[in-house]
C-alpha cells in the first residue's frame, strides 16, 4: 500500500479579480521509504504541492478539490488539530532557506524541545537528550552547546543540518523537502543532499524532493514527476526520465544541461516562459514553446497516459505509441 | 558592555549640552521677566539695577557660560516667581508628572498587546474593525479636546470620577506623594491617565499589528506549523517576541514624548505636575524655571532612550552590547 496517495488535487487561489488554478488535478503515489523528485521551472506548481499537502497553503491559496491519502486516511478532510497531530510528526517539511526558517529570538534547543513536546509526553531534560542525539546524527559537532546558541550564531549550512534534525526528530514517514539547497554554497549542497539521502535510507523514511536540478534529482531519487503551469506532464522512474524523456519540456529540460553542450558552445535553451497560470493558453500549456506542436495541441488539452512505466501528457507521444488523436477535449 | 554604556554617557552628554543651549537662547524670546517681576509701578532706574543684579544685562555668551558652570554644580538657576531654586521646584513637582505617566503607561502596555495581537490575528473580523476604527478616532483627537471630552462625560454628566487635582495621596518620601495607594487617588489618576493615554495607546495597537502581521507571513512562522505547534505557541511565542523587538525601540521614544504631551493633561486636569508648572511659568516669563524644565525634560528623554536600547540588546539575541563599544 503507498503511504502517500494523492489524487486530483486542484489547487486555487482566490484573487481579487479571479481565481486562478494553480495545480490542476495532480495524481501521483509515494510509497513507504520511497523517493520521489518533483522538477520544472519557477512557477510550475512544485512548492505549492508541497505546501498543499501539508495543509499549509497561505492565504489566498485553498485545496479546491481531490484527496490526500496518508496512511489510509484523507487528510484533506482533517481538522486542523488532527492535522496538527501530522506535522512535524508524521510529516515533516524542509524549508528553502535556513537562514530564514529558524526563528531569530529563539534558541536551536527551545525550537527543537518545543516540537518533541508538542507531540509527546516528554520533561525538558529527555527532550534534550533526544534532540542532541538527532543533532549528532545529522553531524553537528559538540551538540550540547549548540542547543544554548541562535540561529545567527551558526552557517547556513549548519543551520540547515538543524532544520533536518528537527524535521527528523518524530521519526517521520514522509518528509518534503523544498528546494533544500537552493539557498547554499556549492560546496555545501552536495554534502546536505548526502545527508538527506543517506538519513532517509537509514530511516526508511519517504522523501518527496522539490527542486529544479536534474542532476539531484537523478542522484537522489527513485520516481521522478515533471511539472509544467501547475500539471503533471511525465511520471516515472527517475532513471527512465533522465535517459529517456519523451515529453518535449522533458527534453529540453534534459538538453538545457551544461553538461549536455561541448564547451565553447552556446547552451541549448527553451524559447519562451512558463505562462502564468492566470493567463493559460488554450490546448496544451506547453504548445507555444514546443518544436513538435501540432493543430491539436493547439485546440485539446492532452490527458495524461500511461506507457508502460512512464506517464506522459502529450500528443505527439501518443501518436508515437500509436494512439489516434482524440478530438474530445479533456 | 561597559565600553558600550561610556559610549552612551557620551552621547548623551552631548544630547544634553545641545539642548541646554537651544533652551538657553530662547529664552530672550520670552518677554521682559522684570515686568512679571515687579510690576509696573517701579521707576527704570531700579528696573535697570534689578536687571544687573540679575545678570541680564551681560552678553549671550557671557550669561551661558554662568548658566553652564552653575548648571555643572546642580544649579539650574532660581525661580522668578518660586524664589527658590528652579531644580527644587521642578523636582517637587516631578513625582506627580511620572505617575501620570505611569498611569498611561500601564493603560498602553497593558492594552495595546492583546488588541494589537487579535487584530493581527484576525484582521477580518468584526472586532477587529471595530478596534481598528476607534485607534483612527483616537489618533485624530487631539489630547486637550479627549480630556475635556472625558471630563465632560465622565466627571460632569455621569459623576463618576472626579474632574481635577490628585485627590487623596498617600507620602512615600521626599516629595513623592503617590495617587496608587487609596481608591480615592486611582479615582483622580484614571481620567487623565486614560487621556494621556489616548493617542499613543493607538499608535501602539496599530504598530503591534503592522509588526505582527509581518511576522506571520515569515518563514519561520510556516516552518513553526509545519512542526505541528499549537497556534497560541506560535503567536505569542514565535511571532510576539519577533514583533515586540521594533516596538520597544519606538515604545522608548514615545515615553519621552508623553512626558511632553502632560503638559496638556495636566492643564486640563489641574494635575500639580510639571507640565501645569511649565504652563504657568511660561505665562509668568520665569525664565530660568522654563530652561530648567527643558533641561530636565530632555534629561528624561535621554536616560529612557538609553534604558530602551539596553532592554533592547537584552532581548534581541543578535545584538551583542559587549561588542557594540568597538
Amino acid at each position: 500500500m503507498s503511504l502517500l496517495s494523492v489524487r486530483d488535487l486542484t489547487v486555487k487561489f482566490a484573487m481579487r479579480d479571479q481565481t486562478v488554478t494553480a495545480l490542476n488535478q495532480i495524481s501521483f503515489d509515494v510509497r513507504r521509504g520511497e523517493r520521489l523528485g518533483i522538477v520544472g521551472e519557477s512557477g510550475a506548481g512544485k512548492s505549492i504541492t508541497g505546501f498543499a499537502l501539508m495543509n499549509l497553503l497561505s492565504q489566498p491559496g485553498y485545496i479546491d478539490s481531490g484527496h490526500v491519502m496518508f496512511g489510509g486516511e484523507d487528510i484533506v478532510r482533517f481538522s486542523d488539530a488532527q492535522m496538527r497531530r501530522i506535522r512535524g510528526n508524521r510529516m515533516a517539511m524542509i524549508f528553502q532557506d535556513p537562514m530564514v526558517t529558524l526563528n531569530p529570538v529563539l534558541t536551536i534547543g527551545q525550537q527543537m524541545v518545543e516540537t518533541l513536546r508538542a507531540h509527546r509526553k516528554l520533561s525538558r531534560a529527555e527532550a534534550e537528550q533526544i534532540s542532541i542525539l538527532k543533532l549528532r546524527e545529522v553531524y553537528i559537532p559538540s551538540p550540547e552547546e549548540r542547543l544554548e546558541q541562535y540561529p545567527h550564531e551558526l552557517s547556513g549550512g549548519m543551520r540547515q543540518r538543524i532544520v533536518i534534525a528537527i524535521a527528523l526528530l518524530l521519526d517521520p514517514e514522509l518528509i518534503i523537502a523544498d528546494e533544500p539547497t537552493t539557498a547554499l554554497d556549492v560546496t555545501i549542497q552536495a554534502d546536505i543532499m548526502d545527508l538527506l539521502l543517506e538519513l532517509c535510507q537509514s530511516n526508511k523514511v519517504g522523501l518527496i524532493l522539490i527542486t529544479h536540478d536534474l542532476g539531484v534529482v537523478s542522484q537522489m531519487t527513485e520516481r521522478t514527476l515533471v511539472m509544467y503551469a501547475g500539471r503533471i506532464i511525465e511520471a516515472g522512474p527517475t532513471r527512465q526520465i533522465i535517459n529517456d524523456p519523451q515529453h518535449p519540456y522533458t527534453q529540453g529540460l534534459i538538453n538545457a544541461l551544461p553538461q549536455q553542450t561541448l564547451p565553447g558552445h552556446r547552451l541549448k535553451q527553451i524559447p519562451g516562459n512558463m505562462p502564468s497560470p492566470a493567463a493559460l493558453p488554450a490546448g496544451c500549456p506547453f504548445h507555444p514553446r514546443c518544436d513538435f506542436a501540432v493543430d491539436i495541441c493547439r485546440r485539446v488539452r492532452p490527458e495524461i497516459m500511461r506507457f508502460a512505466e512512464v506517464e506522459i501528457a502529450c500528443h505527439e507521444v501518443s501518436r508515437l505509441h500509436g494512439i489516434p488523436y482524440k478530438e474530445e477535449s479533456a | 558592555m561597559l565600553a558600550y554604556l561610556v559610549k552612551r554617557v557620551f552621547q548623551a552628554i552631548a544630547v544634553m549640552f545641545a539642548i541646554s543651549l537651544i533652551g538657553f537662547a530662547i529664552q530672550d524670546n520670552l518677554g521682559d521677566p522684570l515686568r512679571a517681576l515687579v510690576g509696573v509701578s517701579v521707576s527704570e532706574e531700579v528696573r535697570d539695577q534689578l536687571r544687573d543684579e540679575l545678570g541680564l544685562n551681560d552678553g549671550f555668551v557671557t550669561q551661558y557660560l554662568r548658566f553652564l558652570g552653575n548648571a555643572l554644580h546642580g544649579d539650574l538657576g532660581t525661580s522668578y516667581f518660586f524664589k527658590e531654586p528652579a531644580l527644587d521646584v521642578i523636582l517637587k513637582k516631578m513625582p506627580a508628572t511620572l505617575e501620570l505617566v505611569l498611569g498611561a503607561t500601564l493603560i498602553i502596555v497593558g492594552l495595546s498587546v492583546p488588541l494589537g495581537v487579535y487584530t493581527a490575528i484576525k484582521p477580518k473580523s468584526i472586532l477587529s474593525g471595530i478596534i481598528m476604527g476607534l485607534s483612527i478616532v483616537g489618533i485624530s483627537i487631539p489630547v486637550f479636546l479627549t480630556a475635556i471630552l472625558m471630563i465632560f462625560v465622565f466627571a460632569v454628566n455621569l459623576g463618576w470620577f472626579p474632574s481635577y487635582g490628585r485627590g487623596e495621596v498617600v507620602h512615600v518620601f521626599g516629595s513623592w506623594d503617590t495617587n496608587f495607594a487609596s481608591f480615592d487617588g486611582l479615582m483622580h489618576v484614571l481620567l487623565p491617565s486614560v487621556a494621556l493615554a489616548s493617542i499613543m495607546l493607538p499608535l501602539f495597537v496599530r504598530l503591534i499589528r503592522a509588526e505582527m502581521m509581518e511576522v506571520l507571513q515569515s518563514e519561520y512562522v510556516k516552518f513553526a506549523k509545519a512542526k505541528g505547534l499549537r497556534p497560541m505557541r506560535i503567536y505569542f511565542v514565535h511571532a510576539l517576541k519577533n514583533t515586540l523587538l521594533p516596538v520597544i525601540t519606538v515604545g522608548g521614544v514615545q515615553i519621552g514624548t508623553m512626558v511632553a504631551y502632560t503638559i496638556l493633561t495636566e492643564t486640563v486636569f489641574q494635575w500639580p505636575g510639571m507640565g501645569f508648572m511649565f504652563l504657568e511659568a511660561v505665562n509668568r516669563v520665569d525664565t530660568p524655571l522654563i530652561v530648567a524644565y527643558l533641561i530636565v525634560v530632555g534629561f528624561i528623554f535621554v536616560v529612557t532612550n538609553t534604558i530602551v536600547d539596553l532592554i533592547y540588546g537584552l532581548v534581541n539575541p543578535t545584538v551583542n552590547l559587549a561588542r557594540m563599544g568597538a
